[in-house]
């Protein structure tokens, strides 16, 4: 009991660690690493006791008050929100510890770290807090941490054009959700936001709340989760949010905070079990942006675009297990991914680290330049293409289950996206890290032990974090639900096979394309050059926004320029014309000379005799 | 019989308004006013002799105007005789002095 009652100490330490760092400033280079690490490391120790611990406790201080309403400051610690803590903490100190390589010469490091700290900070608040409220203050801070890191080489203008994007469109998805809030301030009996509260409330539907609210409310839920965890049509702001160094790609764009949105459903689940409707605009919205995002990422050119939309399919797996009820599963595929992404983006990190170039055309023949990279890498691209007995393949095999019990199309479309998932991890593999060197990779050479090690830690998990929940050993679900029998959770052999298979044939299309050579990828580009370049501008999804929304938008935004020029100013300049007018006009009456006082005192002498006799004859 | 006396000392006393006003010249500014005066005199001597109630003192009130007027007659001009002096002209648009 002792740990989980100082839970509320955990994310403080990444903000004292925010706080230090900035401070001190630029003079603190050297121990900038040092000290954003030390931050993360507290909070992992401290999640690590808390979860070992694995009991349920609850707290909070009162907030505000006002006529009986109450809005609280609490922590809760459950099963799920201990076990993200600790993915949360262990991914941003392997991070932490990997950038003291990574970013080792840029200018501002220190800035960097106060950054990666705060994220650190908000994104643990987010998993602890007991409500929806705070929830959502811990959200909107997370994504200006994004913004702030996507733009930190700000002198780029395609850094910050992407920073803008991805504060934009999630904006779009956390106006869902503060509505989402609103309304269950407002239907929740006592307004009560917390989660508890939700739990009883929605529980079996006991039909405190109309159905049709309830379907809305998790549907504005789901928004603001689709805005943050990248899925379509709000996906848009993942890949260009690869501009932000990579260390942060992998920390925030693909293994904690495009995670939050999964992590703020399975939170507020009991929601969603309370609407079918809901539960199926998940399931389909999931499953369509899993394999959506799966062939975007075929035909990318870019190492780290390549591995966004495999997030946002990734993504979309969680999501689809979500919608097929399978709580477990989303949660089993969110800590797989943490890590085998993590391990993925910081080994492309350290790829663009050696070569300095990330085109997948102008990589090649790493392999012998850099093994350790290569294999680390290869771990990572086995794990996510759902390899027995790699972690990815567990996670994987879950979801595709659950979906087969719930509904074969949503496992066709999963298993589809299996396959492309594989075939995108092979033509990326092989690209870069087999065959003859290529120009920019001659020159390559391995990186430090401090990039490494982080690295070698993640393989190793993406490798055994499998094993949580096997068939043969439920504990991770057995340890979410706390203890009930999982329903979903009983995967058959075949559907093992048929994934794993099904894997392998991608992986096998994939060395027969880019090793073998048998198949000329080229001969499918030549023939259909339409597809293939609208694949790699993403369905042109961007170009519809900017057509459809951006520039109607900016056709408004002109329209009232023009407005304010003209009108408003119009109105403002008329004010400020009438009184210099008027003040010339009575400037022009001070002569100075006497007759003319004279002349205005009369005819101000009469005005009054008028009026004075004028009020004998109207009263 | 009144109304004639004040119509009269009305009309005097406008033409001299619109003197004092209008006109450039100061010593015809100043015969201007004498003439307002002279328009009240005879104000006061109409309403002592037909007011509502008689009494000789509107006469003598004349008497005290008239010399008032004269002093300020001769004020005015001693006043003009320094401006003319000093500036060359007495032309009234000349001087704004009080614009300053």
């Amino acid at each position: 009991m002792a740990y989980s009652e100082s839970a509320w100490l955990i994310p403080l330490f990444p903000l004292a660690a925010f706080l230090l760092l900035t401070a001190w400033g630029r003079g603190f280079r050297r121990w900038a690493p040092i000290v954003g690490a030390a931050g993360s490391l507290g909070s992992l120790v401290l999640s690590i006791l808390v979860m070992a611990e694995g009991v349920d406790y609850r707290d909070r201080i009162n907030w505000i008050k006002i006529d009986g309403l109450s809005l609280s400051l609490g922590y809760e610690v459950t099963h799920l929100t201990s076990l993200m803590l600790v993915i949360v903490s262990l991914v941003s100190l392997l991070v932490c510890v990997y950038s003291a390589g990574y970013m080792k010469n840029d200018e501002r490091i220190t800035v960097f770290y106060g950054y990666v700290s705060l994220f650190v900070f908000s994104m643990l608040g987010l998993v602890l807090s007991d409500n929806m409220l705070m929830l959502y203050l811990f959200w909107e801070l997370v994504g200006v941490c994004s913004f702030l890191l996507v733009g930190f080489w700000y002198h780029k203008p395609e850094a910050k054009a992407a920073a803008k994007k991805a504060f934009i469109v999630t904006r779009i998805g956390d106006a869902g959700l503060l509505l989402a809030v609103l309304l269950l301030f407002w239907y929740m009996p006592n307004h009560a936001l917390d989660f508890a509260g939700i739990q009883n409330v929605f529980h079996g539907q006991s039909g405190a709340v109309d159905d049709g609210i309830t379907t809305l409310i998790a549907l504005l839920v789901f928004m603001g989760a689709v805005g943050k965890s990248g899925q379509f049509p709000l996906h848009v702001w993942l890949p260009d949010a690869m501009e932000g160094p990579t260390p942060i790609s992998a920390l925030i764009h693909a293994a904690t905070m495009v995670a939050a949105g999964v992590f703020l459903i399975a939170r507020t689940f009991v929601l969603f079990e309370a609407s079918p409707a809901a539960m199926d605009t998940v399931a389909y919205v999931g499953a369509f942006t899993a394999l959506f995002a799966a062939t975007i990422a075929l035909a990318q050119h870019d190492v780290k675009r390549i591995l966004a939309y495999s997030t946002i399919s990734q993504l979309g797996y969680m999501m689809l297990a979500l919608g097929v009820g399978s709580m477990t599963g989303a949660i089993f595929h969110l800590m797989t991914h943490a890590f085998f992404k993590a391990l993925l983006f910081l080994a492309a990190g350290s790829i663009i680290h050696a070569a300095h170039k990330q085109d997948i055309r102008e990589l090649g023949g790493l392999g012998s330049r850099m093994r350790v990279t290569s294999i680390l890498f290869g771990i990572g691209a086995l794990a996510l293409s759902g390899i027995p007995p790699f972690s990815g393949f567990w996670s994987k095999d879950a979801i595709l289950s659950a979906a087969l019990d719930h509904n074969p199309v949503l496992f066709v479309a999963g298993l589809l996206g299996a396959l492309l998932t594989s075939l995108y991890m092979a033509r990326l593999y092989f690209r870069v890290f087999a065959g003859k060197p290529s120009a920019a990779s001659e020159g390559a050479h391995e990186s430090p032990a401090v990039m490494l090690i982080p690295m070698i830690v993640l393989a190793v998990l993406a490798v055994v974090a499998g094993f949580a929940d096997t068939p043969w050993n439920e504990w991770l679900s057995g340890w979410l639900l706390g203890g009930e029998p999982s329903a979903h959770d009983s995967s058959s052999p075949t559907v093992m096979i048929v994934s794993a298979a099904v894997s392998l044939l991608g992986l096998y299309i994939g060395w027969l394309a880019y090793v073998k050579k048998t198949i000329r990828p080229a001969s499918v580009t030549e023939a259909m050059p339409g597809l293939s370049k609208w694949l790699e501008r993403g369905y042109r999804i961007d170009d519809l926004f900017a057509s459809v929304i951006v520039k109607p938008y900016r056709m408004l935004g002109t329209g009232a320029k023009l407005f304010d020029r003209y009108v408003v100013d119009g109105v403002v300049r008329l004010t400020a014309g009438a009184a210099s007018g008027l003040g010339r006009m009575t400037a022009a009456l001070q002569n100075g000379q006497v007759q003319t006082y004279g002349i205005a005192a009369v005819l101000g002498l009469i005005v009054i005799i008028v009026v004075m006799a004028g009020r004998r004859f109207w009263s | 019989m009144l109304a004639s006396y004040l119509t009269m000392a009305a009309i005097l006393f406008c033409i001299g308004l619109y003197g004092a006003l209008v006109k450039r010249n100061a010593v015809i500014v100043l015969l201007s006013i004498e003439l307002m005066l002279n328009a009240v005199n005879l104000n006061l001597v109409a309403f002592s002799k037909y007011g509502v109630v008689p009494s000789i003192n509107g006469q003598i009130f004349a008497l005290f105007t008239i010399t008032v007027a004269a002093a300020e007659a001769a004020v005015g001009v001693a006043v003009l005789i320094a401006l003319f002096r000093a500036r060359g002209t007495i032309k009234t648009d000349e001087f704004d002095e009080l614009r300053r």
